[in-house]
């Protein structure tokens, strides 16, 4: 072995590091409290370019409508990475001051991490506090601030629900479940049934699944976490319950534990190994085109509840725009965020050409978009049953100032003890642990819960 | 005895006392000579300066300091080190990758030592194909490499396992409790052409002189191979060996393409250079990634010098 291609990979990622070139570093905006209509017109008539990170495909669609309704702006759309690397080199740029977007894309869960570092731009006094009641309530407030601060403007969400194959429910008599009990009755007789199938998977190192788990069942482990105060309670009742429930179905065997998103799991999902797929609402187009040999065969359901009788889900998924306040052109580029995400030709394009799910109000009442039929769920309205999911989803859930590093963390800790079937209690206890240490290593007063 | 003969007969010409000579004979150009080799060397050594020594110092540098979401960056002196050393997950990744060195080295090593001593056997039959043909593994990037095994390995999916449920057996779980050996195994494959390509060519250094000796003394090819080719291949092994030190310390591209297959297997610090590149990119702590890396550095230092230390005084004994 020779260590041509690995040599020094740990060192030049230390010297990569954002520090380089703090010295000529941008001062941020200064919020102003109150931006006039005049000044906001005469802004947007200055000829400007504007620098737009995002991975959204076909987003040139929403720009060339912005463009054309405000043609002295220009806007550059690059597309850095999507996720992870995204952020990197987000960081990297905003760290040396220059070289940073002025409007980029940032997921729910990741808005948090750049206003600890106080990155993002408070857009209310550019007229984004009058957006609010053009939003549903639980997407506001995953982008309002302790303060009432607006950190971004939504874009899409994912409300989570349940794919099912039809034609296995049918063919070993499952009644969709309506509680997770009744789920995992019906996990038990289906596998007994057919061995081959189960009636689902545990994606064993999806964080953002079991974080949505988290969401429906009640927990809200960083609740209350401010500036440099983090609270976290992953070891809570709810907490538990969620991942009890799943760690006896995997010690049963009667749920399959393989990563998601893998090549084994695609060809799973093509043979029928699963009999639904618990998913956001992202999930139908995305299935559609990956197992695209099981058409006709699946259909849509809210997700199973934990009392019988209520409707409640949780989120996954789903991205915002948001400014940074390094911007030389805070105006134009709040406008751009704000115009691409409520101007309702751009959004309807996201809905119905790009399929991004909505999170206005307006869209989700809009019959042109409820009432698609997907041939692919054998012409049910999929749209409609994530709309209502949608209005179900609790407005109570908040993420941690550095939600990266929580996930990488639940993997190790909770996702391998579930899918080993293990003692998840003890597995919470870990997970909060680490997640507990790093904190007070980045300087975090930290409050745990018990 | 005789490796010292050889080795100083053929480092003879550029011992540094023939320099001394050479440039006393040509009279007062020394200087002149020197200063033409500094600007010959310059282009290399200022690239060296520019990409390894100042990022180098920098990340030194660097490790000293925290800087934290809240309260900033402050110089903490060797506090980044103290925990290092006590890191039990820095520690585990380091044990796991020295155990992957015990594996999965020899068995490399034996099989590059074989096929170099079988191709310059001359009892080989297409031979330059045969080389060609080991060697082509280590022309594919190490990341083409782990995908295409990746996919071999995959359960399920995989050709391996379709082929083990045809006739009805289970294939062993390479990508769950085996993933060290199927690691090692695609390491194994990428590089045995490459060390035998170093150790052939280290073979057709050998002075025919002695096989044409050692054949008067009546010695078969097998006596021939041991007792004249292995010894003479003493400096090339441990050439071999000590790269072998650096790439396993710093294994990174095999598990971490690996991982999106089997994430709950390849933990974020399964290897101490996957954990540094976590702790610098996912955790953002850059300060501590680089002390990380330190460390490695001086733990794959320690390695490789006690390793030449311990073959040294074998050879002089």
């Amino acid at each position: 072995m020779t260590p041509r291609f690995r040599r020094r990979t740990g060192l030049a990622a230390a010297a990569a590091s954002p520090f380089a070139f703090a010295a000529c570093a941008r001062q941020p905006v200064e919020p102003p409290e109150h931006v006039s209509q005049a000044q906001i017109d005469d802004a947007m008539r200055t000829p400007t370019e504007l620098n737009f990170w995002t991975w959204v495909p076909g987003i040139e669609k929403q720009v060339a409508l912005f463009e054309e309704a405000y043609p002295d702006i220009k806007v550059k759309v690059t597309n850095a990475a999507q996720g992870a690397g995204h952020y990197a080199k987000i960081r990297t740029a905003l760290r040396a001051g220059r070289g940073a977007p002025d409007v980029a894309q940032i997921e729910y869960e990741m808005v948090p991490a750049f206003t600890i570092t106080d990155h993002l731009l408070d857009l209310r006094p550019y007229g984004a506090g009058e957006l609010e009641d053009q939003f549903v309530e639980w997407v506001w407030a995953q982008v309002s601030g302790a303060n009432g601060e607006v950190w971004a403007i939504p874009q899409d969400t994912g409300p989570m629900g349940m794919l099912y194959r039809a034609d296995i429910f049918d063919a070993h008599g499952i009644e969709v479940p309506a509680t997770w009990e009744a789920f995992a009755d019906a996990a038990r007789t289906l596998h007994e049934a057919d061995p081959e199938v189960y009636l689902t998977n545990f994606p064993p190192s999806q964080g953002a699944f079991f974080s949505g788990a988290l969401w429906q069942g009640g927990a809200d482990p960083f609740a209350g976490s401010e500036g440099p105060v983090l609270k976290v309670d992953v070891v809570s009742e709810a907490a538990q319950r969620v991942a009890d429930y799943w760690s006896t179905l995997a010690a049963e065997g009667v749920v399959s534990t393989d990563p998601d998103f893998s090549d084994q799991w695609y060809q799973a999902a093509n043979r029928g190994k699963y009999a639904t797929w618990l998913t956001a609402a992202w999930g139908p187009v995305f299935l559609q085109s990956t197992a695209a040999s099981t058409s006709g065969k699946w259909r849509a359901a809210p997700l199973p509840q934990w009392e019988s009788g209520d409707e409640v889900a949780g989120n996954w998924g789903g991205s915002t725009n948001g400014v940074f306040n390094i911007t030389e052109h805070p105006i134009q580029a709040a406008v751009f965020a704000q115009f691409i995400n409520t101007d309702p030709e751009c959004t309807k394009a996201m809905a119905t050409e790009q399929f991004l799910f909505p999170p206005t109000k307006a869209l989700l009442e809009d019959p042109e978009f409820t009432g698609l039929e997907l041939e692919f769920y054998g012409g049910q309205k999929v749209n409609e049953v994530f709309a209502q999911i949608s209005a179900t989803v609790s407005p109570d859930f908040q993420w941690p100032p550095f939600n990266d590093q929580v996930r990488a963390d639940y993997g190790p800790t909770v996702g391998s003890t579930i899918a080993a079937g293990g003692d998840a209690a003890a597995a919470l206890g870990d997970w909060q642990d680490r997640i507990a240490e790093y904190a007070e290593f980045q300087g975090f007063t930290v409050e745990e819960g018990s | 005895m005789s490796t010292d003969t050889a080795d100083s007969a053929s480092a003879a010409p550029i011992t540094p006392r023939s320099g001394r000579i050479a440039k006393r004979g040509k009279g007062g150009k020394g200087p002149r000579y020197a200063r033409t080799g500094y600007l010959f060397v310059a282009p290399f050594m200022i690239a060296f300066t520019a990409m390894f020594l100042v990022p180098l110092a920098y990340a030194a540098w660097f490790s000293f300091f925290r800087e934290q979401m809240i309260g900033g960056n402050v110089f903490v002196g060797f506090d980044n080190y103290t925990r290092a050393f006590s890191d039990p997950q820095l520690m585990a990744g380091l044990g796991r990758v020295a155990l992957f060195f015990l594996i999965q080295v020899p068995l490399m090593m034996a099989l590059a030592l074989f096929f170099a001593l079988a191709l310059d056997s001359a009892l080989l039959r297409l031979a330059r194909t045969v080389r060609l043909a080991i060697f082509m593994p280590y022309a594919v990037p190490s990341v083409v490499a782990a995908l295409m095994w990746g996919f071999l390995y995959g359960p399920d999916f995989g050709p391996i396992a379709q082929l083990a449920d045809k006739i009805g057996a289970t294939a062993p779980d390479f990508l769950g409790n085996l993933m060290l050996g199927s690691i090692a195994n695609i390491v194994t494959w990428e590089f045995t052409g490459y060390n035998m390509i170093l150790l052939y060519a280290a073979l057709r250094a050998i002075p025919t002189e002695l096989y044409e000796a050692a054949a008067v003394d009546g010695a078969g090819p097998w006596r021939t191979a041991w007792s004249i080719k292995i010894p003479l291949l003493r400096p090339a092994l441990v050439l071999c060996m000590v790269f072998s030190v650096i790439g396993s310390f710093q294994l990174f591209n095999e598990p971490s393409i690996m991982r999106t297959l089997a994430p709950n297997v390849i933990v974020a610090d399964y290897t101490p250079n996957l954990y540094a590149y976590n702790l610098a990119f996912v955790g953002q702590e850059y300060n501590y990634a680089a002390a990380v890396s330190f460390v490695l550095g001086f733990v794959i230092m320690a390695g490789s010098y006690l390793f030449m230390l311990a073959t040294n005084r074998r050879s002089r004994s």
